[in-house]
């Protein structure tokens, strides 16, 4: 389905779309509200921006470098060079402790590998700790935000998901109970689970160390319970330094969430006596953006979500009208790398505002590149013909002045008719403005005559 | 010195005034105008929607036409936008002498006063291209110094006054081609700016890109027809008061 197809879906209640839009309006507002405390706010996304930048320069470098450290550190260390080599990997990590059940914070890679029906294929229980994804995951939806995953629900709904799988009275609504069945139910999880998996926020080249943020909690009780720790980790996670840390953590909750830093951002250094850690490193396309100059810097993401809270365009159309697991701005660039057939309608879910780019922690020209991918999706093909035809007419039309002068004749005289009508696009909701009796060059035309 | 108007195609046909206003508003500052015959539109229509290549003969008519001037004025942020980036893509020179019309106004005119009365209450919208992509104001996003070089101007017009807002920069849905290929978010998030703007008890809507107001406007002409927009070159030039006053366009 193209984006405009489920936006328009979306959109038929008008309510709830109206909801979504001003409740994520309240965080790219309390996000604005954060970053104005911090003085020097546009120097730390600069900072950001270059440490990306040349990590991004040096990857392969970096990555060895962490790959070293963290195994002197007794981190085992895998690669995977797509989704299926990461699961297979996961999987014979569990396989090789008679594992039965995983407890899972969150983790976008494994979304996007799609771990989870992977291994629940070979008989093992997965469960999502992290509250919004296990919301999610009872309803078996993806998320529909990368740090909000259940934002489009309302309480009562989520009360509704509980009373279902967790057995609470129907119509239960108030927070503080609906956590609290919450909080029971994953903690009898985290205490029967053979092994924890996390996501990696930051992997140190210089440490052989990885931070996990999570505002619950969830990713800790997991991997300090589990007799097995594995985070798996995207390439482009990686920052040189330890010290380059308190840049990003700086920047990351304040973006995401409008809070001074997330409740927990733990740091993972090596493996506790009688605990195995291992580290899964996936490229999985990424090497491939990285070779495309035009898109490469969308590799410096960190994944903070603050270009969907500020897009127009998301918050009135919602996650589930992306085609990506990731949706949004960030994953409007980044979805065509993987198939631009499949995303082809993406690049096209924004009016190009800029705030995305405006708002990115780590300046990423997230519109720009959403331009440039419209054109090499068109260029391979993935645009309906009549668009094509009316854009290659429109090009013809207004090069050449006659021409145009008797199509703006044309049109002028028939937007009363495309207003009684109502049958394009445009015209079932808005007016064309009432044709001029003459148009600004026949007015200049006379006015130099005058003369 | 003689400036370069480029007069954007819709403007020219859809809404003369805009073009008359900033013709009058250039020549009443003292400038020598000029509207070269051929180009009638930047190509972004084209850009936007994936076909660049097919917009470029745009671009070329474009460089060919105004390459004689040393300042070239639009009065559409949007299509000034598209020019500048696009001639820069090409490290053509003519990509810095080219100016939408309140950066011309604020950066080069440098004027302080303008002979115009507007006596209402004007809600003013930030188009994104304008504001974000030409750096015709700060951004709500970044922390830096506030400014806008169009509020500044209209703060010069006797009786006008600006009303605040609670989204100050969010986009009107317009987008270009994005109106009709997602109109019904496009839609949406019109009906929100205008809500905003009624909320403040604004009775016009004001720009510096007549293609917001014209999503806008075309809004407003079905659900709340009391409120009605004016491109900022019309409130600038002070047009509509001299009319009301019987003086008429030059």
């Amino acid at each position: 389905m193209t984006h405009s197809a489920a936006a328009h879906e979306f959109q038929r209640d008008p309510a709830r779309a109206a909801w979504h839009d001003q409740t994520l309006w309240m965080v790219r507002a309390k996000r604005d509200r954060m970053a104005a405390r911090v003085p020097e706010w546009e120097q730390l996304r600069e900072a950001a921006s270059q440490i990306k930048e040349h990590t991004l320069s040096k990857l392969a470098d970096y990555l060895e470098q962490f790959a070293d450290t963290a195994a002197a550190n007794g981190i085992h260390v895998h690669w995977a060079a797509d989704g299926d080599e990461h699961n297979r990997t996961v999987h014979s990590i569990l396989k090789k402790h008679g594992a039965r059940k995983l407890v899972k914070s969150k983790s976008m890679l494994t979304e996007e590998c799609h771990l989870n029906p992977h291994l629940e294929k070979h008989g093992i229980e997965v469960i999502d700790t992290d509250l919004g994804e296990r919301i999610v995951q009872f309803q078996k939806m993806p998320p529909s935000h990368i740090v909000m995953p259940a934002i489009h629900l309302k309480r009562a709904e989520v009360g509704e998901v509980f009373h279902e799988h967790l057995g609470t009275p129907s119509g239960l609504d108030d927070p503080q109970q609906l956590t609290e069945a919450a909080r029971q139910h994953l903690r009898s999880h985290f205490l029967t689970a053979d092994a924890a998996l996390t996501g990696v926020n930051f992997a140190v080249a210089e440490t052989g160390g990885f931070v996990v943020c999570t505002n619950e909690g969830n990713a800790d009780m997991g991997a300090h319970l589990a007799p097995v720790h594995i985070a798996s980790m995207g390439i482009e996670k990686i920052i040189p330094r330890q010290a380059h840390l308190g840049v990003f953590l700086r920047l990351l909750a304040r973006s995401a969430t409008g809070q001074p830093s997330t409740v927990f951002s733990s740091h993972f250094l090596k493996p506790r006596p009688g605990q195995e850690m291992h580290i899964v490193i996936v490229d999985n396309g990424r090497s491939r953006q990285l070779a495309r100059s035009d898109y490469r810097k969308s590799l410096a993401c960190i994944r903070c979500a603050a270009c969907f809270n500020t897009c127009p365009v998301y918050r009135r159309s919602g996650g589930y009208s992306y085609s990506y697991f990731i949706s949004g701005p960030i994953g409007s660039i980044l979805a065509p790398n993987v198939d631009k057939a499949a995303h082809a309608s993406m690049p096209f879910a924004s009016t190009l505002c800029g705030s995305c780019t405006a708002v990115c922690p780590v300046k990423i020209d997230i519109h720009t590149q959403l331009l440039k991918w419209r054109q090499d999706i068109t260029a391979a093909g993935h645009a309906p013909w009549w668009k094509k035809a009316a854009m290659h007419t429109t090009a013809f039309v207004v090069r050449r002045p006659a021409l145009f002068r008797l199509g703006g004749w044309f049109m002028r005289r028939t937007t009363p008719l495309l207003n009684l009508l109502r049958l394009d696009p445009w015209t079932q909701s808005r007016d064309l403005p009432p044709a001029p009796a003459q148009t600004f060059r026949q007015w200049h035309n006379q006015q130099s005559n005058k003369k | 010195m003689t400036l370069g108007l480029f007069i954007p195609c819709y403007i020219d046909q859809l809404y003369p005034q805009v073009g008359q206003a900033t013709y009058t508003l250039l020549t009443r500052l003292g400038h020598q105008v000029e509207v070269p015959e051929k180009p009638a539109c930047c190509g972004q229509p084209m850009s936007n929607s994936g076909f660049a290549k097919a917009g470029a003969g745009c671009l070329t008519d474009f460089a060919r036409e105004y390459a004689r001037f040393d300042h070239i004025v639009s009065p559409s942020g949007s299509c000034v936008l598209h020019l500048k980036e696009s001639l820069e893509a090409q490290h053509s020179p003519l990509a810095h002498r080219v100016y939408e019309l309140c950066e011309f106004l604020h950066d080069i005119a440098k004027v302080d006063s303008l002979p115009a009365r507007f006596p209402h209450r004007v809600g003013l919208h930030q188009s994104c291209h304008g504001l974000r992509g030409l750096g015709l104001g700060s951004p709500s996003e970044c922390r830096v110094p506030a400014f806008s070089k169009p509020a500044r101007l209209l703060q010069m017009v006797a009786g006008l006054e600006l009303v605040p807002l609670d989204r100050c920069d969010e986009c009107c849905g317009f987008g270009g081609t994005f109106s009709v290929f997602e109109s019904d978010v496009s839609v949406s998030m019109g009906r929100d700016r205008i809500q905003d703007h009624i909320r403040h008890g604004a009775e016009f809507i004001t720009s510096a890109d007549m293609s917001c107001l014209m999503h806008l406007g075309g809004l407003l002409s079905r659900q709340a027809p009391q409120m009605k927009v004016r491109h900022i070159a019309e409130i600038l030039a002070g047009t509509e008061e001299l009319a009301m006053d019987g003086h008429g366009l030059p």
